[in-house]
């Protein structure tokens, strides 16, 4: 809600400075946005008169002014404005003045022709317009008055940015009532007379639908002239509260609009058939609306209608052809309460959005229908001249809201705001507010007026109460509480911490969102079908990760862009996988994933630099599992993924269960994805590594521990999980630890075969293994190898 | 006396070894089985036996001396030894450590930190939820019924008109309070998404909540404890002030604003006191419980603490950025 100062203060004058007065309407709850001066700095601007207007002989488009600026002797000025003619009354900046950006006004000659001032525009004198050309005034506007005298240019317009509880304040009259109970003054109501029928004319009016609009007042107007402007007056408080003037009948509406705060319509009477009803739409009823877009209307939807065709749409915008225009000689003027819940929602579903609907949704005043329409006539009439008819009202009182009284305890006040305010100070307080207010001792009857529909229950009064109050005036405590342990499971692992681990490691934490490009997501993850934003900010902003590595790949894209050659990223958060049968149709599953891309580490004297591997990240992952405290349960799969090179890929599994993949992202996609080193990710399910068995201690052997080796032959595809695996469930219980720590392909092993070397550690707990034990435990495990995989001793 | 020259050439011979092996072989000339002055001893025999005690103990306190000297001389070749084996040894400790590079946690993350560690102290539990969220817990619960205005200043992202991503995390409150009973103290922390990017707004960011119900909480005690934590938070005494506002799921509300150093107010935060339509809406007795709520935007907060100017580069994920938090 943006406003004159000037005009606010028209109804009520405290004396305090704009400043003042703009931290105190914050204070009380109505945010001031912004106050800036309805004009910029300038002076030496008059008044005058075009009393003698030629062609320039050698310019086309200037013409040769002499105008009279009550100075005695009229001013010679050159002029270039297409609506400069004899006759009008202008804005005259004369020698010396100083317009804004610092533009001085100087003599001068224009194609040899003298120039002794200039004729503004309203963008010179920096008035926010959007006429073309020079300023036009009214022809009663006094030659040689100073400009800014003249429209009262000191002056500020105030934006509030209104909660959409307070739809009381969207105008003039509802400001001045929060200022006046702020500053313990009365408002001025500005003058205003009923205006007498003077001719019979009378539309009836129906109400069909009383419950979406219980009360509806109309009034017939004739004889009016339209072409007649609009007084500077009225269109300089429209303009300085951001309202445009149109033509009279706008200009009028969206005044009493500012003022009153309520909405009214005018219909050009002449092409109404017949009588009003207020009613539903029908089926598939159409309308076009006064931006000339034809909608077709929901059922729902409330509408004004003739007898013949929906005129406008109630409380929200009207109708192309009922409008008024130019030609209009007869009106009918509209002033209704329409039900917030009749008008609610329905301007954002057709698109729209106007001052009546903002008005509407969030209420009007119930009883304020027929000051607005006496308000509304008075300004037309004195503008346009005309003769009005007699006021036509109908209303159903069933559905008009019903204010019934709240109830405020004293006890409830200060329990909810935890300071006691003195029940004087209380009851001074809700009179100030304009309530009815009655006191018992323990409790207020409070009695609520017309214009604050918000206010419906108790805490709706203990708000008000602390607002005017003033919430800085409530002393801060500390709050009091029986202190309870907080659970802190320990077998619990946060995500904190699993982030930490990864931290350690030279990850650094990623924040992606969680909205990615479906093209790249796509690349991907095919086969999975992603939740899609139906209003996405862009469309590479539009499908729900399912994973979190398009986000991730993202962020090292855009690092290797900016010559980072070291990256390792980890992020945390939810994946969302489209699934009926989960809570609104999607399984949001939090995962711990990572990235790292190009060097494995930056470049060292001692260690030169390589590429980063598999192994690295496989590394990294082994590093959270053992987290765990059980990383023995995970076992990693060599598996087929889309998203991965087909042979640098493993799923992850606990037990049989699947928890995470890891590999190298597939190469061809780094051309798409705007990668330019070989990339390699994991995702983990955080539900898989988030519990810590705590641990049982058992007693340390006290005897020696014995190492052997063990160099096996075995077929190259053999993955060497399988091998470990197969020697750890031989059941040998002095296997305290197996280490492979070769890998050998080439001469001296056979084609398509590999050797492996491990290392085997034995140890008792109750006794020093003999050789021959040993020998025995190892033979074991040979025999194994022999038997499952084929395996040979290597020589 | 052939004992004494012995003795003395011993004594040069082995000042003059330079190695042990040297030394070694000075021992042998003299000590060893037939060294000189193992000689000695064996002619004791051919001696009068009177003079063999006499002559013998001389010989013996010979070759003591002489292996003392060895031995002293052994000490000094090894300590000599070492000092050159460790003077070969010597690196430059200015040259960089392996691997010197640790990652570090985004700075959007260290601001959730620390507000849990804050109110964790004051036995806050962390409490966290679905980013997609339904219409119930994201607004009805929360006293914002369908075609409310409030929730068109939500921008909200629906996929289906009863289906969205969350614009707060209020509705991890609700479920909590679905599931548990009073007394109640929670934050809960986590992403959010509005429909608006430009310089100051990015459609997703961070919100982190909080929520006491109890028989006795009151409007001053939430003045208390958001002062509390923003004087904590930013680590110096700050002029705070709650301004009336109105959220439709608190009431009385405030905004909260901070002087800026620049002498302006800064909104840092919104609350109030739980509206009893939402208590109601988890069966909660209004009456017997009073509760206060607060919001407060991470990144808002962060770019506050730490000087961050365009609120995007949280999401970029720039290196260069990021590590300047490490």
């Amino acid at each position: 809600m943006k406003f004159s100062e000037q005009w606010l203060r028209e109804w009520v004058n405290p004396d305090i400075s704009s400043h003042e007065l703009s931290e105190q309407l914050s204070m009380a709850g109505l945010e001031v946005d912004a106050v800036e001066p309805v004009a910029d700095e300038f002076h030496t601007v008059v008044v005058g008169e075009v009393i003698e207007c030629g062609p320039h002989p050698d310019a086309d488009k200037l013409q040769v002014t002499k105008v009279d600026v009550g100075d005695g002797e009229p001013v010679d000025i050159v002029c270039g404005a297409s609506n400069c003619r004899l006759g009008i009354k202008v804005a005259v900046a004369k020698v010396g003045a100083v317009l804004p950006g610092d533009f001085k006004i100087k003599k001068a000659k224009l194609r040899g022709q003298p120039s002794n001032g200039m004729l503004c525009s309203f963008k010179e004198l920096g008035l926010i317009d959007e006429h073309d050309g020079i300023i036009e005034l009214p022809a009663d506007a006094p030659v040689g008055e100073d400009y800014r005298k003249y429209l009262q240019l000191d002056d500020n317009s105030i934006d509030i940015d209104l909660t959409p509880n307070r739809g009381d304040c969207l105008s003039i009259r509802g400001i001045a009532r929060e200022v006046g109970v702020l500053n313990r003054m009365d408002v001025k109501v500005p003058e205003s007379n009923k205006v007498a029928a003077s001719i019979e004319d009378t539309l009836s009016i129906t109400l069909s639908a009383a419950e979406q609009c219980p009360r509806y007042l109309g009034r017939v107007i004739k004889s009016v002239d339209l072409t007649r402007p609009t007084p500077v007056w009225m269109t300089e408080k429209l303009r300085r509260s951001g309202i445009r003037s149109i033509d009279p009948v706008v200009d009028v509406t969206n005044y009493v609009l500012l003022e009153l705060g309520h909405p009214m319509h005018a219909f050009d009477l002449d092409s109404l058939e017949g009588n009003i009803d207020v009613r539903l739409a029908k089926p598939k009823e159409k309308l076009t609306l006064l931006d000339e877009q034809e909608v077709e209307l929901d059922d729902d939807t409330l509408v004004i209608a003739d007898e013949k065709k929906a005129l406008a749409m109630a409380g929200v915008y009207g109708g192309k052809n009922s409008g008024v225009t130019e030609n209009s000689k007869n009106i009918f003027l509209e002033s209704a309460f329409f039900a917030p819940d009749a008008i609610l929602g329905k301007a954002r579903r057709y698109g729209l959005h106007t001052d009546a609907s903002h008005r509407y949704e969030r209420g009007v005043d119930p009883q304020l229908q027929r000051t607005a329409m006496e308000r509304a006539t008075e300004l037309l009439l004195a503008i346009c001249g005309g003769e009005a008819g007699p006021v036509t009202e109908a209303v159903a009182e069933a559905f008009l809201p019903k204010r019934d009284g709240i109830t405020l305890r004293a006890s409830r006040l200060a329990k909810v705001l935890g300071v006691s305010i003195a029940n004087d100070n209380v009851t001074e307080i809700l009179e100030r507010l304009g309530f009815n207010v009655s006191f018992d001792g323990e409790q207020w009857q409070v009695g609520i007026p017309s214009y604050r529909f918000d206010l419906s229950i108790e805490e709706d009064l203990i708000e008000e109460v602390a607002r005017v109050y003033g919430y800085n005036s409530i002393q801060a405590a500390p709050p009091a509480a029986q202190l309870r342990m907080t659970e802190r499971k320990e077998s619990q692992l946060s995500a904190h911490q699993l982030m930490d681990a990864m931290v350690s490691r030279g990850y650094q934490e990623a924040i992606t969102y969680s909205f990615v490009d479906p093209k790249h997501q796509a690349l991907m993850f095919d086969e999975t079908a992603a939740l899609t934003l139906p209003h996405p900010i862009s469309v590479d902003m539009s499908s729900m990760r399912v994973s979190l590595w398009p986000g991730l790949v993202g962020a090292v894209a855009h690092n290797q862009k900016r010559q980072q050659s070291v990256l390792a990223f980890v992020e945390t958060g939810l994946r969302f996988i489209p699934d009926e049968s989960a809570e609104n149709g999607v399984r949001q599953e939090a995962v711990i994933s990572g990235i790292r891309s190009g060097k494995a580490h930056s470049e060292h004297w001692s260690e030169g630099d390589r590429a980063v591997d598999f192994y690295d990240v496989k590394g990294d992952v082994e590093a959270l599992l053992a987290q765990t405290g059980n990383a023995a349960a995970f076992r990693f799969v060599a598996s087929q993924n889309p998203a991965l090179h087909p042979g640098q890929s493993a799923a992850i599994y606990r037990g049989s269960e699947k928890v995470g993949d890891i590999g190298a992202l597939h190469p061809k996609f780094d051309k798409a994805l705007g990668l330019n080193q070989r990339t390699f990710v994991f995702e983990l399910a955080l539900s898989a590594v988030t519990e810590r068995p705590l641990p049982q201690a058992k007693p340390v052997s006290r005897y020696p521990s014995i190492r052997r080796d063990l160099a096996v032959v075995v077929d190259k595809d053999l993955a060497a999980g399988e091998l470990i695996a197969a020697m750890e469930n031989v059941g040998v219980k002095q296997l305290v630890d197996l280490n492979l720590f070769d890998v050998y392909i080439g001469d001296g092993v056979a084609e398509g075969k590999q050797s492996l070397a491990l290392s085997v550690t034995l140890q008792d707990s109750d006794k020093t293994l003999e050789e021959a034990e040993v020998t025995e435990l190892m033979t074991k495990f040979i025999e194994t190898l022999k038997s499952e995989f084929n395996a040979t001793l290597r020589d | 006396m052939q004992l004494e020259q012995i003795v003395e050439q011993a004594e040069s011979a082995i000042a003059a070894a330079d190695s042990p092996t040297a030394l070694d072989e000075v021992r042998v000339e003299y000590m060893g089985k037939k060294g000189q002055l193992t000689e000695l001893l064996k002619g004791l025999g051919k001696l009068d036996p009177s003079e063999r005690r006499e002559a013998g103990q001389k010989i013996n306190e010979a070759k003591q001396q002489v292996q003392t000297s060895i031995n002293a001389r052994k000490e000094l070749l090894k300590a000599a030894e070492l000092a050159q084996k460790l003077e070969a040894e010597r690196i430059d400790v200015t040259l960089p450590g392996r691997h010197s590079s640790v990652g570090g946690v985004h700075p959007v993350t260290q601001t959730i930190r620390r507000i849990e560690q804050f109110f964790g102290d004051l036995g806050f539990s962390v409490k966290e939820g679905p980013e997609v969220e339904d219409g119930f817990h994201n607004f009805d619960a929360l006293n914002i019924p369908a075609n409310h205005p409030a929730r068109a200043d939500h921008d909200t992202f629906y996929f289906t008109p009863s289906t969205m991503l969350r614009t707060q995390t209020s509705g991890v409150q609700i479920r909590t309070m679905e599931n548990e009973k009073p007394p109640l103290r929670i934050i809960s922390p986590g992403r959010v998404y509005r429909n608006d990017y430009d310089q100051t707004h990015t459609p997703m960011f961070h919100q982190v909540e909080g929520l006491m119900v109890d028989t006795d909480v009151s409007f001053t005690q939430l003045k208390g404890i958001l002062e509390d934590f923003l004087n904590h938070f930013f680590e110096e005494s700050l002029t705070v002030r709650f301004r009336p506002s109105y959220f439709p799921f608190t009431e009385p509300s405030a905004e909260v604003d901070v002087m800026g150093k620049d002498g302006k107010w800064l909104e840092v935060l919104g609350c109030g006191m739980v509206h009893p339509n939402v208590l109601k809406a988890v069966g909660i007795d209004s009456e017997k419980y009073t509760g206060f709520a607060f919001g407060m935007g991470v990144e808002r907060l962060t770019m506050l603490r730490y000087g961050v100017n365009d609120l995007r580069a949280f999401f970029e994920n720039d290196l260069r950025f990021l590590k300047q938090f490490n």
